[in-house]
């Protein structure tokens, strides 16, 4: 069994807390899902798109506290953003947003960043 | 901010009446117990006095105790002490044992690991058909530190001795928990650690049955009847000597009242939350051990949740590298590993009362249902979440 020892930041500890912009949104322009639940971490993200813009952006996650913190930190870099702009938005972009990850955390549980991509790509492809 | 230790299977606090105990044997009676003065003298009575009452918690003799660093030198030692061959084990042992025995395959050793039931229980059917010319020991646990299964740890002795096979278990989790008895359970050698019994870190014995070949890992100057060599560490045998006569004297109202606050803890999640599931075995468990799994939710997010409440607990998943490692035992039981990362350990101790339950009971429920509001998992297999959160 392991007792974790491991120190987030206080950002991180905030989205863990206050996950931003949770929830589904049923009639979304593009939606995508990384992660799967074998691994431990599975998290959606959904988009609306206006005038090209990212217009609203919703999250749910299955995970650990850095994978919570870092779709909600994602969502939120994310909204009003152009899609060009959203796809530029990059993992580690997204761990320097919350302060920096553990070091451990950096790529099993930071994969919100590659779901916004898949919700965007899935609605350039449709459009 | 009210703090709740529920890890008691991690490590316990050291129990006040042991730690005056210690004390004169740090800068007082301060002797090497191998110096022939008088300092010298007054420690190798200490270890003397301290040596007996490790027997008698154990119902052993005197020279049958070599006190260790801990639990996993005297898992080390009783492997390694003995003329190599073939072992059986099992799959859910402490990685002490397992990481022993991996070591061992490799310098010429040959392992049996043995499956356990969804319970967490060995068949000793299995391991008397293990059983072959060239086994020299079994080794099972008494108790298992994460599920609390208590295995059937004199079936597993008879078998031993009626094919004249060594039987060693680590009782690190069941000594005080569960009865040790080594005579009616055919038991040749134990592992105990001080730290799990409310005693100091950093200590341990290993009981070794009169008559047994066993070698030492430490060469030295021949400390332990030449067993463990190294200058014996006065002050925390003593203090571990202390709690084991704690443990003994405390068995029955301590197992009444660790028993009393895991059926409360159980019933009182099962009551208030939808869909968790008890891991391990109904009953042929430790008195102090809840390992529960929540669906939809991950441990780690639950862990982190109660930390900030103040309670401290442990998960089945080691979230530290590139694909989270599931708990080896959760696995052997037989869950998948997309439910094992939902799977927490709560273990209770002496210090522990209705009240810190009633605690947990309260922040649980809202804990699950604020996880499972942004789980991704919960629409595919429920809609209820939790039905108090």
């Amino acid at each position: 069994m392991i007792g974790i020892a491991i120190e987030y930041t206080e950002k991180v500890m905030d989205h863990f807390m206050n996950p931003r912009n949770v929830g589904e949104i049923p009639d979304a322009d593009g939606a995508g899902t990384v992660g799967n639940q074998v691994c431990g971490d599975v998290t959606n993200v959904y988009i609306k798109v206006t005038d090209g813009r990212i217009s609203d952006v919703k999250f749910k996650t299955f995970g650990c506290g850095a994978a919570i913190a870092t779709a909600s930190m994602t969502t939120e870099l994310a909204l009003g953003k152009t899609l060009q702009e959203g796809l530029a938005i990059t993992r580690d972009a997204v761990a320097d947003a919350l302060d920096g990850l553990p070091e451990s955390k950096l790529h099993c549980s930071n994969l919100a960043a590659d779901a916004l991509h898949a919700a965007i790509k899935e609605y350039m492809a449709k459009n | 901010m009210k703090r709740i230790y529920l890890d008691h299977a991690a490590t316990t606090a050291v129990d006040r009446e042991v730690v005056q105990t210690m004390i004169p044997y740090f800068a007082e009676t301060f002797g090497n117990a191998s110096s022939l003065h008088s300092f010298g003298r007054d420690a190798m009575h200490a270890l003397g006095a301290a040596r007996q009452t490790v027997a008698d918690a154990l119902g052993a003799e005197t020279g049958e105790i070599f006190f260790t660093s801990g639990g996993t030198e005297s898992d080390n030692l009783a492997l390694k002490g003995v003329e190599t061959g073939h072992i059986i084990t099992s799959l859910i042992e402490h990685p002490a044992i397992l990481n022993t025995c991996r070591y061992l395959e490799n310098h010429g050793c040959d392992v049996t690991y043995l499956p356990v039931d969804s319970g967490g229980l060995v068949d000793p059917g299995n391991i008397e058909s293990a059983i072959r010319n060239d086994t020299k020991i079994i080794s099972i646990m008494h108790a298992n530190n994460e599920i609390g299964t208590i295995q059937p740890i004199a079936e597993i002795g008879t078998i031993a001795r009626d094919n004249g096979v060594l039987f060693h278990t680590d009782a690190v989790q069941s000594f005080g928990k569960t009865e040790t008895d080594l005579q009616k359970m055919n038991i040749d050698m134990l592992s105990l650690s001080s730290h799990k019994i409310y005693g100091p870190k950093g200590v341990g014995a290993l009981y070794v049955r009169d008559g047994t070949e066993i070698e030492p890992l430490m060469h030295g100057g021949g400390h332990e009847s030449g067993l463990r060599s190294g200058t014996e560490n006065v002050a925390g045998i003593v203090g571990f000597a202390k709690a084991a006569s704690l443990a003994i004297e405390r068995f029955e109202s301590d197992t009444r009242h660790l028993t009393n606050l895991r059926e409360m803890l159980i019933n009182g999640v099962m009551d208030t939350i939808d869909d968790v599931h008890l891991n391990g075995h109904p009953t042929k468990r430790l008195p102090n051990n809840v390992n529960l799994r929540f669906d939809f939710v991950e441990g780690e997010a639950m862990l982190l949740h109660l930390d900030l409440r103040g309670i401290a607990v442990s998960t089945g998943s080691a979230c530290s590298s590139a694909s989270k490692d599931p708990s080896h035992v959760l696995l052997a039981i037989g869950l998948a590993p997309e439910n094992i990362h939902g799977s927490i350990r709560f273990t209770l101790g002496r210090e522990n009362t209705s009240e810190d339950i009633e605690y947990v009971l309260g922040v649980l429920p809202e804990i699950v249902g604020k996880l499972r509001a942004i789980s991704p998992l919960v629409s595919k297999g429920s809609s209820r979440g939790s039905s108090s959160g």
